[in-house]
């Protein structure tokens, strides 16, 4: 162990520490009657059960006067490694949403479903049913690895179909192995008594935060690669994957205020080949188990770890637990992070088409019955669904036959490819925010579009209402969204407040920078409009948003995750 | 009771005499008061009196003088009350007594040993009906005793009835008609005919006390006349009144009722005199998406004089809804200017209808006087004395039904209006404490809207206090005591509370009272309504007393969350055991709330969880239960 381990472990640590794998007074709690809330302490150990509570903010103050405890209600992440499921799984889970939450679905930007509004009573059954569809929620938030990532690439389908494999088998071999999971949900018998080594992987105390692993297929960089735990960059030689790129310490989480906290990009540290990449990111993550700070949960991330000791000395730890060594690097090309929209026929002969999502969420609206259409769709879909890192949706693996018929569907319940919407919204992303995230401190997914229709207008002028511009939005610095990703991104501080940054690159490897703090939306848009306009006249052939603002000096290229928060 | 300090120049009292009084009165609880009123009050009865009083006279001293042997001075008066009236009255009555010399025995039936039945002379009772002609709680026994095998010949007994009840209830004051009926089956002689009561009940209350007065004090009196059928003797009595918890309770200034302050200090506000209360805050306690409206208002009685205990009541005094008023005045073609009598006064006749008359719920009788000025069918209907279509008539209609189903109109107002009843106030269980807060008077009060024949329909003070109530305004409220339904004096003792929907407000004020007392006892409440996440009254205090311990237990049953509907006798079965225990440790057993079908399935269920744990038979666990209320262990208030 290392010296971390003699400061004082925080809070969260010790709960993990009592919870038994994860039991914790989970059960009791749900069957206390006269609160649908749970205790603070069961609520940490239900995030590695893949859900956590959260009340309606919107209507607090109004509920608290009327002597009403919040609107508590729970979030169910549903795990689906590289975002990909089946029609009839997708049927499944729009009943559930029906059934049991708000009657809404919410692709994430980690390629996972979120319900809301599940009462704290109909949790279990909910929980229940989305294991009957053969999806899960074990590890879906909590300080273990979340869902695995996989870029949904549609059209090199032999490599997409191999990385993908590879993602699930990650996946599955890093998940938790606690029984306390099939006991409180599924029903199961305890073993009594539990057998003595129940987390071979973990251990008690499980991770120190949380962990993320995202694999990219270039040219695209869709799942942001090098902002995750892991990145792997698959390479593919000869139509075949030949293994993986391995980026380390990425991550997006920071604290406003607190400049020890930043987001990070991964460093590149070798090649390994498909068949050793279990293996390495086992040891990855063991040694961010061992090492990971476990006394601050602001500087408990993998990149904390890795840049407080220095890469050097992390690949030697690496090498000394994996026993070999990584092969040098090979070359990539990324060529950009958003998705590419519309019918794509795969090297398979199947059909794969990307629908724009509107921040991934997934409903009727009065004149856009999107939630019915891909019902209605799923009914007599023949290939698969997929969700992208940028919460949009393809229909994937549509054979010639079908094709016909899905387009005609599209067509009816006017589905959009994208092309209608301008290309600024079709880059747009935005996390959750208020009401529902606890976190919040602005408005984002209910605010982003709006404001992208007044931006649309200033581009349109400017003479740039078709150029690709990656816009993002989160409600709080924590990084939901990818912001520090973005050519341009909000990050709330207050209501109506954002940290307006810019200069990222237009391919998602670059952080931007702050270029103004907390403004409201007229400085917004006072402060954005000569930007457009100078950008429009004096950009160079090809330039993007993001390098222009750096080459003008609106602000200076992010070095590194150290170099974030510098003028 | 710091409003009212005694100084020589607003009282009796000399200086030192004030300052002692004042003194000590400050520290005085609402029950010491009352104790000491009454106390008081049976000193000045038994002691030395000016000459001007009617003189302390017992049976045994005048047994040596001819002149008065004739005049029994020995009176028992027994009352049945559920909410209070009749023990009010009881005790007003006893008090008249002694003024003129009679010595009284006052007890509550439940407290009265039978065999002493068949040696009394003289016998005066007070009873309430309630529900569909069931005697109040704690008369139950006596009332099962009289009727029973086992009750004496009366033979030589002289009794009096006054019946109180709603004329809206079918089953007009049964209980009092049944003992008058009985006694005189026993042999006993009626001195004076039963009254029969509705809740505007002062004045032929007191023309009974009248009557009774005289003829115990002329006892050749009492053959002629007065001792007619029962029935036909009954008293009319004007108006007619509403819903389950119309009240008509206290007379001005009496003494059994009315706290200590009152009676020390004036103005005494009283069901007569009413208070004008500010509204402090008026919202609905539901959440958005909720079907109900329950509504939390908090009063202010501060310098009123008002005190009460937990357990008591409020009442207030609503406005009938201006645009009923409006379409019964367009409808009959009257002027809304016109002056018309309304009580004691005259009123603008919009104004009449507004504040003074009762124009939401019909009654029998006043479809028999309204049929005189019916062109079509009403005649017919009464004629034909089909009481049960009389009945079914009155369910669900008003007056502007009445007069537009049978062409009522064109009537001139003074022969048409001073036939309604008079507005009666409604009750609302304090959901606060005062000891806890003085000043103050929380209540919960349930906006009661539905769709009957064909029209909306909105609950008069409900809807009154929802509606046409804002901070600020005032409301004319008294306080109705309700010593059936009061914390055990131990205050150890644990408390069971079932009080579902506004049922829970008296358990409000019982949790706020022990809080603030420091009470030790436990206490469990179960409480229930529609919807967990919208119709949980109270719920973050609740959770607050939980946390704190000052509420032991919460039980809560929400009967729409579920395919099944789920109430509070569902979770008192859970709990059968812990429940039993609880009894057997001593717990004292409290329902709040609508009498049909909650506090009856509530009492079964009470029984089943007692026959079952106990190991008892039904009968015995009956037995068990009634020894509960006859302990005043079980106590009821429901509507």
């Amino acid at each position: 162990m290392a010296d971390t381990a003699i400061k004082k472990p925080s809070e969260a640590e010790n709960v993990k520490t009592a919870s038994n794998f994860l039991r914790g007074t989970i059960v009791p709690s749900l069957g206390v009657r006269v609160t649908a809330s749970v205790p603070d302490t069961d609520n940490f150990l239900l995030k590695f059960h893949g859900t956590y509570m959260q009340d309606n903010r919107d209507i607090r103050d109004e509920r608290a006067r009327q002597r009403l405890e919040p609107a508590f209600d729970f979030m169910v992440r549903i795990r689906a490694a590289g975002g990909v499921v089946t029609p009839q799984q997708w049927l499944q889970l729009d009943a559930l949403s029906q059934k049991y939450a708000s009657g809404e679905i919410r692709l994430t930007t980690r390629q996972s479903f979120q319900l809301h509004g599940v009462l704290k009573w109909n949790l279990r059954q909910t929980i229940h049913d989305i294991n009957q569809t053969l999806l899960d929620t074990l590890a879906a938030c909590g300080d273990v690895n979340r869902n695995v990532m996989c870029s949904p690439n549609p059209y090199q389908s032999e490599a997409h179909g191999e990385v993908y494999e590879w993602s699930k088998r990650l996946s599955l071999h890093l998940a938790p192995r606690t029984r306390a999971y099939h006991e409180i949900w599924l029903g199961e018998e305890a073993v009594v008594p539990p057998p003595p080594d129940e987390e071979p992987l973990y251990g008690a105390t499980y991770l120190p935060r949380k962990f993320k692993i995202a694999i990219a297929v270039p040219p695209s960089n869709d799942v942001d690669v090098t902002a995750h735990d892991i990145g792997l960059i698959a390479i593919v030689e000869n139509g075949r994957l030949a293994g993986f790129n391995v980026s380390v310490g990425g991550g997006m989480g920071m604290t406003h205020g607190e400049p020890a906290t930043f987001p990070n990009l991964g460093s590149v540290i070798g090649f390994c080949r498909p068949e050793q990449v279990l293996d390495l990111a086992e040891k990855i993550l063991t040694t961010q188990r061992d090492f990971g700070d476990r006394s601050n949960r602001k500087h408990a991330r993998l990149k904390y770890t890795i840049l407080d000791r220095g890469v050097d000395w992390f690949q030697e730890e690496l090498q000394q637990r994996l026993g070999w060594r990584l092969g040098p690097e090979r070359p990539y090309q990324f060529e950009h992070h958003g998705d590419c929209y519309g019918w794509v026929q795969g090297t398979n002969g199947k059909w794969h088409l990307t629908l724009f999502i509107e921040n991934g969420r997934i409903r009727d609206w009065e004149d856009y019955p999107l939630m019915t259409g891909l019902r209605t769709i799923a009914q007599s879909h023949d290939g698969d669904f997929r969700l992208t890192a940028n919460q949009n949706l393809i229909l994937g693996n549509v054979s010639e036959e079908n094709r016909p018929r899905i387009e005609q569907l599209v067509q009816a319940y006017k589905l959009s490819d994208g092309q209608r919407v301008s290309a600024l919204r079709r880059n747009a992303m935005a996390c959750v925010s208020l009401p529902t995230c606890g976190l919040a401190m602005a408005e984002s997914e209910r605010y982003l579009p709006s404001l992208i229709t007044k931006l649309e207008d200033m581009l349109a002028e400017a003479g740039l209402a078709n150029d690709e511009i990656v816009i993002r939005m989160t409600g709080c610095p924590n990084g939901c969204a990818r912001p520090y990703l973005a050519e341009i991104a909000f990050v709330g501080k207050a209501l109506g407040k954002y940290n307006l940054y810019l200069g990222a690159d237009f391919t998602g490897t670059r952080l931007n920078r702050l270029y103004r703090e907390n403004i409201g939306e007229e400085e917004i848009l006072t402060t954005l409009k000569p930007i457009f306009h100078r950008y429009a006249q004096e950009r160079q052939p090809g330039e993007h948003f993001g390098d222009f603002a750096v080459r003008a000096g609106y602000v200076r290229a992010v070095a590194g995750g150290p170099d974030f928060h510098g003028s | 009771m710091s409003g009212f300090p005694l100084r020589t120049d607003n009282s009796p009292f000399n200086q030192q005499q004030a300052e002692a009084l004042n003194q000590l009165l400050a520290t005085l609880t609402p029950d010491q008061m009352i104790w000491l009123s009454g106390y008081l009050t049976g000193l000045r009865g038994g002691a030395a009196v000016p000459a001007s009083a009617a003189p302390p006279v017992t049976a045994s001293s005048l047994a040596g003088t001819p002149s008065a042997a004739t005049i029994e001075r020995e009176v028992t008066v027994l009352f049945g009350s559920q909410t209070g009236n009749a023990q009010h009255l009881a005790a007003d009555l006893k008090k008249r007594l002694e003024e003129k010399g009679f010595a009284v025995t006052l007890s509550c039936m439940s407290e009265f040993r039978t065999n002493n039945l068949k040696k009394l002379k003289q016998l005066l009772i007070v009873v309430s009906t309630y529900g569909e002609g069931d005697p109040p709680d704690k008369a139950v026994l006596f009332h099962e005793f009289v009727h029973g095998k086992r009750a004496p010949r009366l033979e030589g007994m002289r009794f009096s009835v006054l019946g109180l009840g709603d004329q809206l209830y079918d089953q007009f004051c049964k209980t009092g008609k049944d003992f008058d009926a009985r006694l005189e089956e026993l042999g006993a002689a009626r001195i004076y005919a039963r009254t029969d009561c509705d809740v505007d009940f002062d004045e032929p209350a007191k023309a009974w006390m009248d009557g009774v007065l005289a003829a115990l004090s002329n006892p050749g009196a009492e053959s002629s006349g007065a001792a007619e059928d029962g029935d036909a003797a009954q008293q009319p009595v004007p108006g007619l009144p509403g819903s389950g918890r119309l009240v008509g309770p206290l007379s001005t200034g009496a003494s059994g009722t009315a706290t200590a302050a009152q009676t020390l200090a004036a103005p005494a506000h009283s069901r007569t005199n009413p208070f004008a209360s500010e509204v402090l805050e008026n919202f609905c306690l539901n959440g958005r998406g909720s079907d109900k409206e329950t509504r939390h208002l908090k009063l202010a009685i501060e310098g009123s004089g008002l005190c009460f205990e937990p357990g008591d009541s409020l009442g207030i005094y609503p406005h009938n809804d201006p645009r009923l008023v409006d379409d019964v005045i367009a409808h009959m073609g009257w002027d809304p200017q016109d002056v018309i009598p309304a009580g004691k006064q005259e009123l603008p006749l919009r104004e009449a209808l507004v504040q003074h008359y009762e124009i939401t719920l019909l009654s029998k009788q006043l479809l028999k006087q309204a049929a005189t000025f019916s062109r079509d069918g009403l005649q017919d209907m009464v004629q034909a004395d089909a009481n049960e279509k009389l009945k079914a008539y009155t369910r669900g209609r008003d007056l502007l039904d009445l007069v537009r189903d049978f062409s009522i109109k064109d009537i001139p107002p003074r022969e048409f209006v001073p036939m309604l009843r008079k507005l009666p106030a409604r009750l609302y269980s304090i959901a606060s404490s005062f000891r806890a807060n003085a000043g103050e008077v929380d209540l919960l009060i349930a906006a009661l809207r539905y769709q009957a024949h064909n029209r909306d329909r909105l609950g008069t003070c409900s809807v009154h206090c929802a509606e046409r109530v804002d901070p600020g305004d005032s409301l004319q409220v008294f306080v109705h005591s309700n010593p059936n339904f009061r914390l055990p004096a131990d205050p150890d003792a644990p408390l069971i509370m079932v009080g579902p929907g506004t049922g829970v407000a008296p358990f409000r004020a019982y949790v706020e009272d022990r809080e603030e007392s420091g009470a030790g006892g436990k206490t469990w409440l179960f409480f229930g309504d529609r919807r967990f996440r919208t119709d949980f009254l109270y719920q973050v205090e609740w959770l607050r007393w939980l946390k704190l311990g000052v509420l032991t237990r919460l039980d809560v049953a929400f009967s729409r969350d579920q395919g099944a509907k789920v109430y509070v006798q569902h979770r008192m079965l859970e709990k059968s055991r812990e429940l039993y225990g609880w009894l057997q440790e001593g717990a004292h057993f409290y329902v709040c709330g609508s009498v049909n079908p909650m506090a009856s399935d509530v009492h079964a269920t009470l029984v089943n969880i007692v026959a079952a744990e106990g190991g008892k038979s039904k009968d015995e666990a009956e037995a068990y239960v009634t020894g509960l209320r006859e302990q005043g262990r079980y106590q009821r208030d429901v509507y």
